[in-house]
């Protein structure tokens, strides 16, 4: 049995449409890797010099991974990795007017 | 284009005018793919910001499950900007992460008070669209009304 990963609308375009995916690994960062290896790009999605980008949310079972051990939260089979673009913004970022 | 009823626009400015001059934000829920949303559920600003809002991750996922679960999808997210246009901003440019949704965005600035415009952003690229208020809610069935006759 292995971590089920589900893949958000903004990043199906890289898993050929899919939602749903099945990888392994120890760790968040290891699942993360191998999805790499299959579908080129996605971590760039996702990760910025080592760490969750700052608009990007994983979630092991429901859990902000940010709350937990981040990239290094472990899995096991049977988990489910969510990744989640994070609700955000607002008018700090220059171009507001 | 964006379509939706005079009283979800204005649960949507209640709500930014009510946490001005922080920045207010919810969604405008409504079944998958019909791209009429039906309810407004506020959502709390965990960054408690005059120019930054950011909804709870726990909280977003929650929701996010509950919708999914309902048949419902997140159509419109919202925002509210108390400093300055309704207009994006870099940092709503770059966390744009729902392709489908209209991003909502209403301002609180007494310079634009009130000013409201909805954009689609997908990977960096924004495109503005009308807004368009319906007095009540459409039918749900083509409103051509044939008399029977009997």
């Amino acid at each position: 049995m292995s971590i089920s990963v589900e893949i958000p609308t903004l990043l199906r375009p890289l898993t050929g449409g899919l939602k749903r995916l099945d990888a392994d690994g120890a760790t968040v960062y290891e699942v993360l890797q191998q999805l790499e290896q299959r579908y080129p790009g996605l971590q760039d999605r996702l990760l910025k010099d080592g760490a969750v980008r700052r608009f990007m949310n994983l979630y092991v079972n429901d859990e902000d991974i940010r709350f937990a051990q981040e990239l290094a939260t472990p899995v096991s089979a049977g988990d489910c990795l969510t990744i989640l673009p994070a609700v955000a913004g607002g008018a700090a970022g220059e171009g507001a007017r | 284009m964006l379509t939706l009823t005079k009283p979800l626009l204005e649960a949507v400015l209640a709500h930014a005018w009510r946490d001005h001059p922080l920045e207010a934000c919810g969604v405008l829920a409504g079944p998958a793919g019909s791209g009429q949303p039906q309810r407004c559920i506020p959502l709390r600003n965990v960054a408690g910001a005059t120019d930054f809002f950011r909804i709870d991750p726990q909280q977003q996922l929650q929701l996010w499950r509950e919708l999914d679960a309902a048949g419902e999808a997140p159509l419109v997210i919202y925002h509210s900007h108390t400093g300055s246009r309704a207009e994006p901003s870099r940092d709503d440019i770059a966390a744009a992460g729902e392709p489908d949704a209209h991003y909502l965005i209403v301002s609180t600035d007494p310079r634009h008070a009130n000013e409201v415009r909805s954009f689609r952003m997908v990977d960096g690229v924004v495109v503005e669209e009308r807004v368009k208020t319906l007095a009540s809610a459409p039918d749900a069935s083509p409103i051509e009304h044939s008399k029977e006759t009997s």
